[in-house]
């Protein structure tokens, strides 16, 4: 994968999305090490971001890795009207490899089509975000053991969420049955169930959540966002439809885990965070070990 | 009379250049933009809303002095995916063909997410075209899906 971008999940085959959680595995073994202290990585969040941003300079960071960079455009020459083009081209300059977050959608492909050096998408608007992706494919093989023929339940707004569309697109590659649980208004979109229905996969869609629990692997939960609906009364409504309590999750597999991209309101609810079947914090430190390896595998050290 | 006399009263035949038969009505004008005949100094001859056995009702274009390449015209199947291309010369049907639709269109079409880095950044549009007959277009920057319903031509 050396000098190979990576703006779209689909841009790395499954063979070597596979050599990425491999070498993950590794990494969590062994998260400090001193293999990137000649290089230098730019890490561009032209929007503000907590964990992505923070788990890409902790990779580095122990890794021995320099940063620089900006964690919000409003104090960069972005302010001033510079293009991206102009932007991506100058701090290319700088750096061996460069991280961006970008609202823009189609942001990254465009750097990573004038960039001299490689791009990783860190985020772009609603479209992409395939690290994120990796993190939850390296959390769901390392709980289940395998990837392979497991039932995963998504819940939530799979209309807007990138990282479901994502996750969608990544598991149709492992023969997964997904259970689409959202209110109507926020199904997935045809678009990408285009993909499922590819691949001659299952698929069941469901506006209640607790019938899915006992038969899944996964539950993959997501936030429903205040922004996408026009009428506030009618987030009310659908924003308490889903809220995970331990209660729910007594007669589950038992393997089965509770995944969340975070940040979390309240569709699941704290009591679950100390059931062991919870894994939504363990799931954003894989996170850290999962960028160490597509960094070291980009840069070609690894 | 038949319609096929009445229609070449109404356009008049073309000595040497291109006939665009089969254009939907609605689409004549759009067909004129993507090809750039408004900026064109040769005779074109245009009509619409002409009785068709086919489809109803047609429009037809007819340039004069002027042959397409296949990837100018193929630009018009957007919009007319039925249109039949005739070369004339010297007032005979040379060569007649139909618009593909091809694979992938650069800077023809506007994505119509107002989000996209197309519609920011000075860069072409480009798409990948998923369905050829109902026209879905999959931006290759944004990767969002432009249909028939926001198709915006640049």
């Amino acid at each position: 994968m050396k000098n190979k971008s990576l703006v779209s999940i689909n841009d790395y085959s499954k063979d070597e999305q596979l050599k990425i959680l491999e070498l993950a595995k590794e990494f969590e073994k062994n998260p400090v090490q001193n293999i990137l202290q000649d290089h230098v990585i730019a890490s561009l969040f032209f929007e503000p971001s907590t964990r992505t941003r923070l788990s890409f300079e902790s990779a580095v960071n122990r890794l021995g890795g320099k940063i620089v960079g900006f964690s919000e455009a409003s104090n960069t020459s972005v302010k001033k009207g510079e293009s991206l083009r102009d932007t991506i081209l100058t701090i290319a300059n700088y750096s061996d490899l460069i991280v961006m977050r970008n609202p823009i959608e189609g942001s990254a492909r465009f750097a990573s089509e004038i960039s001299p050096v490689p791009i990783i998408n860190a985020g772009d608007g609603a479209n992409q975000h395939p690290t994120q992706t990796l993190l939850d494919l390296y959390s769901i093989l390392k709980t289940q053991g395998t990837l392979d023929n497991l039932n995963v339940a998504m819940v939530g707004d799979l209309k807007y969420g990138r990282t479901i569309h994502s996750l969608v697109i990544a598991l149709c590659n492992f023969n997964t049955t997904f259970h689409l649980v959202s209110p109507v208004e926020l199904k997935l979109p045809s678009s990408v169930k285009m993909h499922i229905k590819e691949r001659k996969l299952t698929y069941h869609q469901y506006t209640d959540m607790e019938e899915v629990i006992p038969n899944a692997d996964i539950l993959y939960m997501t936030r429903i966002q205040r922004e996408r609906f026009s009428d506030p009364l009618e987030y009310e409504r659908i924003k308490n439809a889903y809220n995970l309590d331990v209660s729910m999750i007594k007669n589950t597999k038992e393997d089965f885990k509770v995944l969340h991209p975070l940040p979390r309101v309240n569709e699941i609810n704290i009591n679950v965070d100390v059931n062991p079947k919870a894994y939504y914090f363990e799931q954003a430190l894989n996170g850290v070990f999962v960028r160490q390896a597509l960094i070291a595998s980009i840069l070609g050290i690894r | 009379m038949n319609s096929k006399i009445i229609k070449e009263l109404k356009v008049s035949a073309i000595e040497n250049g291109t006939v665009i038969d089969h254009i939907p009505s609605n689409a004549v004008f759009q067909v004129i933009r993507i090809l750039k005949l408004e900026s064109f100094n040769n005779m074109v001859l245009f009509a619409t809303n002409l009785e068709s056995k086919k489809y109803g009702t047609k429009g037809i274009i007819k340039v004069s002095n002027k042959f397409f390449r296949p990837e100018e015209l193929n630009k018009i199947a957007l919009v007319a995916p039925h249109a039949s291309i005739i070369e004339i010369r010297d007032f005979q049907v040379a060569d007649k063909k139909i618009v593909e639709t091809p694979d992938f269109i650069k800077g023809i079409v506007k994505c119509f997410n107002p989000n996209c880095i197309t519609n920011i950044e000075q860069l072409t549009a480009k798409f990948s075209v998923l369905d050829k007959e109902e026209i879905r277009l999959k931006c290759h920057y944004c990767e969002k899906i432009t249909t028939k319903n926001t198709l915006e031509f640049l």
